[in-house]
C-alpha cells in the first residue's frame, strides 16, 4: 500500500521524509532501495505525470492561448499545479514592498514539487565552489570538498540521466566515462552564438540537462549504483528500461509522460515504491518536528488537508526535505521548553543566509537568422548549449569589480508560437499592419535569441527568513517573513552580464531589444526569489556555533534529525542547485543507513 | 468622444505596477480557497486546472464584449492580419473570440488590457465617425488605413494619437497572439515541430552553409 491515507500510516517507521521533490525523492529512493522503511509526507496533492502531462497540447486548446497568469505563472501548460509565487491560503510576508528588499517565494504544492517543471539544468559544483572563503575571504567554506561529493554526482548522473560533454574547463568538472549521455545537436542559433562568442573568448559548450538523449544503461548502471543488492538492481533495471528516450518534442517544463526527463515523480518515486518500503501520504502539511525523550526527535506533527485533522507520525529518524525555506519554517515553528528559539537552532542560524541566484536577461534580434526555412527546432525541449564561467584568470588578477562567477544560459530557435511570441514587433517593423505585418512576422519569427545570466550570490546577514507570528496560514501555522538585500558583488555582476550579452549580440550583428544593455545593477538584477534557486537557511559547517548541520546534513543539536534539501548549502555557486541537492541527499542517506546499521540512530 | 476625452483614459489605462505586484506577491492575507485550488466564481481557472481538456472562449469566465464592440474588433483584427496568399485573416481562425476571452479574464494583466482595449475601441469609432461619418467597421478600407497609419507606430505617433497608438500596439499583439497560436498560424510562420521524432539531426546542411556555420 504505497499511497496511504493519513489515518492508515504505520505506527513506526525507520525514517520520515518531509517533502517529495529532488531532495525528498532522492532521500526516499536511497533509503528504500537499501531496505529502510520510509514514510514520505507531501503537502500537495498526488500527481501522476503519466496521465496528467499535456504533452502535445497546443496553445489554442488552452485558456488565453496558454499565457501565464497568477494561477499558472509559467503558462497554462507548465507542470506546476497549486504553486507559484503565491499559493492560495498560504501567505508569507515581507519587511518592505521595495523590489530590492523583497524575496518572492516559489512553491509547488504537488507530489514531486518543483522537479516537475524545472529547467533540468544539472551542473556539478567545482572544487572552488565548496571553498569560496579560502579563495576570496567572502562567505563561508563548506565542511566538505568536491572530492567528497564527486562519487555522488557520478551516481546521480547515472541514475537520473544527464546529457552533456566533458570539456576540461577550470572549476567545471568532467564526469567519469559512462556518467553522461551524449548532448543533443545544437540549433542554428546555438551554432551562431558559439561561433561569434568564440571571437570574444567566451566558450559555448553543451549544456548539462537531465533529459535522456538515449535510453539509460540498464545493464551496467544498476550494479554500479547498488552493488550486492540484487533486489534494488532488478527494480532499477526495470524502471530504466521503462523510461523512454526523448522524443524531441514538447517543452520539458510541462513534465514528461514517457519519463524521458528527470522529475522525482517519474524517476525517484516509482522504484522506491516498488521496493514495498515506501508509504506516501499526500496532502500532509507538516507543521513541526516533535521531540521525544533523550533529546531525540520522535516524529512530526502534520495536518491532513483532506480531513483537516492534526496527526502525528513517528520514526527513528526525521529528514526535512521540504525546500530550504519550508524546512527553516518547520524548524523555527518547532518550539519547546528545551528549544525556545526553534529546533536545531542553538546557533541562531536557522533561516539565516538565504540565497537565490543572480539573474539577468537580455533579448536580441539577429538579422542573420531572419527568413530561414521551416525546420523543426523543438530539439531537447530546453537549452542545448551554455557558457560556463570563463573569467577565472581575470578575476584572480583583480580585473573585475565583483567576486564569483556566472554562467550563461542561451538560445533561440523556431519554438512553438505562444500568445506573446510576436509581441512588440514594432521596434523592428515601424508599426506595420496588414499584409506587410504577416510578411514581417514570417521574417522575424525564429530570429530572436535570449541570454540569461546565472550567477553566484554571496550569503549575507540581511538576507534571511524568520517566523511572522502575527500571520498564520489557513492551517493555522505561523508563516515566514522575508528580509532581503543584495551586495555590490551581485549588482555589479548583473551589470557585467548585461555588457557581455550585448557584446555577444554585437558580434552576431544583432540588435538588443528594449534599449539595453542595462547599466544600473538594481535594474539589471532579477528580484530575490525569481530565479527559484532558493538555498541556505540551515547551512552546513564545521562548527556548531555557526551552522545548523554538520558535513553529513545531520543537525548539530538533534542527532536523529537531518536536512537534505538546499537549506544546507553554505554557498550558492552559479551552478544550478538541483544536481548538488540530489548528490548531498544521497550522501546523507548513505550516512543515515550506516548509522542505523551501527545502532547509532 | 473628442480627443480631449481620451486624456481620461490615458490615466485609467496606464500600467499599474501595484496591480502586478498584488498578482505576484506574497503578503496578502489568507483567503478561503478550495483545497484543490479550484476556481471560485470570477477568479479564473484556479491553480489546478485540467490541462488535458480543450477549452473554448467563454467557458471558464463569461465574455464581456458587446456585439458592437466585437464588430469593431473584427474589422480591426482583419485589418492587422488580413487574408493573403498563404493564410486566411485573423477573424477566420477565432481571433475575435480570443480577444474577447482575453479582455474578459479576471486576472490583473488582462483587466488592465480590458481598460485599454475597451477605451480604444470607443476612441476608434468616435474618431472614425468624426473623420468619415461612419463607425470604424463601416468605413471604407482606405479610410480605415488612413486612420491606422496615424496610430500604428507608438514611436512615431504624434499627440494627440499617443494613447491610441498604445492601444493599437497592444491590439496588434493580441491579434498576432491569437492568430499565430492556431494550426493555421503555425503553418503560416513555418513552425513544424510538436511531432515526435526518432532522432534529432540538428540543422539542415543548406542552412549551415548559408550561414557559414559548422555543426
Amino acid at each position: 500500500m504505497p499511497f496511504v491515507n493519513a489515518a492508515n500510516i504505520a505506527k513506526e517507521y525507520d525514517v520520515i521524509v518531509v517533502g517529495s521533490g529532488a531532495a525528498g525523492g532522492q532521500t526516499a529512493y536511497t533509503l528504500c532501495m537499501e531496505g529502510a522503511k520510509v514514510l514520505m509526507l507531501e503537502a500537495g496533492r498526488h500527481y501522476s505525470p503519466g496521465t496528467e502531462t499535456p504533452m502535445f497540447q497546443t496553445p489554442d486548446m488552452a485558456p488565453l492561448r496558454g499565457a501565464g497568469t497568477p494561477h499558472k505563472p509559467f503558462g497554462f501548460y507548465d507542470a506546476t499545479i497549486d504553486g507559484g509565487w503565491s499559493v492560495p491560503g498560504e501567505p508569507y510576508t515581507q519587511t518592505t514592498e521595495a523590489p530590492s528588499g523583497r524575496f518572492d517565494w516559489w512553491r509547488a504544492r504537488m507530489l514531486g514539487g518543483r522537479t516537475n517543471h524545472w529547467g533540468r539544468l544539472s551542473f556539478r559544483n567545482g572544487p572552488y565552489d565548496f571553498k569560496p572563503h579560502v579563495r576570496d575571504g567572502l562567505g563561508f567554506d563548506w565542511p566538505i570538498g568536491y572530492e567528497d561529493v564527486a562519487p555522488y554526482y557520478d551516481k546521480v548522473e547515472r541514475l537520473i540521466g544527464v546529457y552533456g560533454s566533458n570539456e576540461g574547463l577550470e572549476n567545471t568538472p568532467d564526469s567519469p566515462a559512462g556518467c553522461l549521455l551524449p548532448p543533443p545537436a545544437p540549433l542554428v542559433s546555438d551554432l551562431l552564438i558559439r561561433q561569434r562568442a568564440k571571437t570574444l573568448g567566451i566558450p559555448v559548450v553543451a549544456a548539462h540537462r537531465a533529459v535522456l538523449t538515449q535510453q539509460l544503461d540498464f545493464k551496467r548502471s544498476p550494479a554500479l549504483l547498488h552493488p550486492g543488492n540484487h533486489k534494488a538492481q532488478e527494480i532499477l533495471a526495470r524502471h530504466m528500461r521503462q523510461r523512454a528516450a526523448c522524443l524531441w518534442a514538447t517543452p520539458c517544463g510541462r513534465g514528461c509522460s514517457v519519463r524521458a526527463n528527470y522529475q522525482s515523480t517519474t524517476v525517484h518515486l516509482p522504484p522506491a515504491l516498488d521496493t514495498g518500503n515506501l508509504d506516501i501520504v499526500t496532502d500532509a502539511m507538516v507543521s513541526e518536528v516533535l521531540m521525544g525523550k533523550y533529546g531525540s526527535a520522535q516524529g512530526v506533527k502534520f495536518i491532513d488537508k483532506v480531513s483537516g485533522a492534526e496527526r502525528v507520525a513517528s520514526a527513528r529518524v526525521v529528514v526535512l526535505a521540504a525546500s530550504a525555506c519550508e524546512t527553516a519554517r518547520i524548524l523555527l515553528n518547532s518550539k519547546s521548553a528545551g528549544f525556545p528559539q526553534g529546533l536545531a537552532n542553538s546557533s541562531g542560524k536557522v533561516g539565516r543566509y538565504l540565497m537565490d541566484t543572480v539573474g539577468s536577461t537580455l533579448q536580441a534580434q539577429i538579422p542573420l537568422l531572419e527568413s530561414l526555412p521551416a525546420m523543426n527546432e523543438d530539439a531537447a525541449g530546453g537549452d542545448q548549449v551554455y557558457s560556463p564561467w570563463w573569467l577565472y584568470r581575470e578575476q584572480r588578477a583583480g580585473k573585475l569589480d565583483f567576486a564569483r562567477g556566472y554562467h550563461i544560459e542561451m538560445g533561440g530557435g523556431r519554438n512553438m508560437p505562444g500568445a506573446g511570441t510576436l509581441d512588440g514587433l514594432e521596434w523592428l517593423t515601424a508599426g506595420s499592419y496588414g499584409k506587410k505585418f504577416k510578411e514581417d512576422a514570417r521574417r522575424y519569427y525564429g530570429s530572436f535569441v535570449h541570454f540569461e545570466g546565472r550567477g553566484e550570490m554571496i550569503p549575507n546577514d540581511q538576507a534571511y527568513c524568520e517566523i511572522d507570528s502575527s500571520t498564520k496560514d489557513r492551517w493555522g501555522i505561523p508563516v515566514l517573513r522575508f528580509h532581503w538585500q543584495w551586495s555590490q558583488h551581485e549588482l555589479r555582476q548583473a551589470v557585467h552580464m548585461q555588457k557581455t550579452f550585448a557584446d555577444i549580440v554585437g558580434a552576431m550583428g544583432g540588435r538588443v531589444k528594449g534599449g539595453g544593455p542595462i547599466t544600473d545593477g538594481a535594474q539589471a538584477i532579477a528580484p530575490g526569489g525569481h530565479i527559484i534557486h532558493e538555498v541556505g537557511g540551515t547551512i552546513m559547517g564545521a562548527d556548531r556555533t555557526s551552522s545548523v548541520t554538520d558535513s553529513w546534513c545531520q543537525t548539530w543539536d538533534v542527532k536523529n534529525l537531518f536536512v537534505t534539501d538546499g537549506g544546507v548549502f553554505a554557498s550558492n555557486a552559479d551552478k544550478n542547485p538541483t544536481l548538488t541537492i540530489m548528490a548531498l541527499a544521497w550522501r546523507a542517506s548513505d550516512r543515515i543507513l550506516d548509522l542505523m546499521r551501527r545502532k547509532e540512530l | 468622444m473628442d480627443r480631449r476625452d481620451t486624456l481620461k483614459w490615458i490615466l485609467a489605462a496606464s500600467a499599474s505596477p501595484l496591480l502586478q505586484r498584488q498578482a505576484l506577491g506574497g503578503g496578502q492575507a489568507a483567503g478561503t480557497p478550495a483545497l484543490r485550488g479550484g476556481a471560485e466564481q470570477g477568479t479564473g481557472y484556479g491553480s489546478d486546472p485540467d490541462m488535458l481538456k480543450r477549452y473554448k472562449a467563454g467557458e471558464v469566465w463569461p465574455l464581456v464584449l458587446a456585439p458592437a464592440q466585437r464588430r469593431t474588433v473584427t474589422a480591426l483584427c482583419d485589418l492587422i492580419i488580413p487574408a493573403d496568399d498563404y493564410s486566411p485573416g485573423a477573424s477566420a481562425v477565432g481571433v475575435v473570440d480570443f480577444i474577447d476571452e482575453w479582455v474578459s479574464a479576471p486576472y490583473p494583466r488582462q483587466q488592465q488590457d480590458r481598460t485599454l482595449i475597451e477605451q480604444g475601441l470607443v476612441w476608434l469609432d468616435a474618431e472614425s465617425r468624426q473623420r468619415f461619418t461612419a463607425e470604424f467597421a463601416a468605413a471604407k478600407p482606405a479610410d480605415q488605413a488612413a486612420l491606422c497609419d496615424d496610430i500604428c507606430d507608438p514611436a512615431r505617433a504624434k499627440e494627440p494619437f499617443a494613447t491610441a497608438a498604445r492601444f493599437f500596439a497592444r491590439f496588434r499583439d493580441l491579434t498576432a497572439g491569437g492568430f499565430y497560436t492556431t494550426p493555421v498560424g503555425f503553418k503560416d510562420l513555418g513552425y513544424v515541430g510538436n511531432v515526435p521524432l526518432p532522432k534529432f539531426e540538428g540543422p539542415p546542411l543548406d542552412v549551415l552553409r548559408k550561414l557559414n556555420l559548422s555543426a
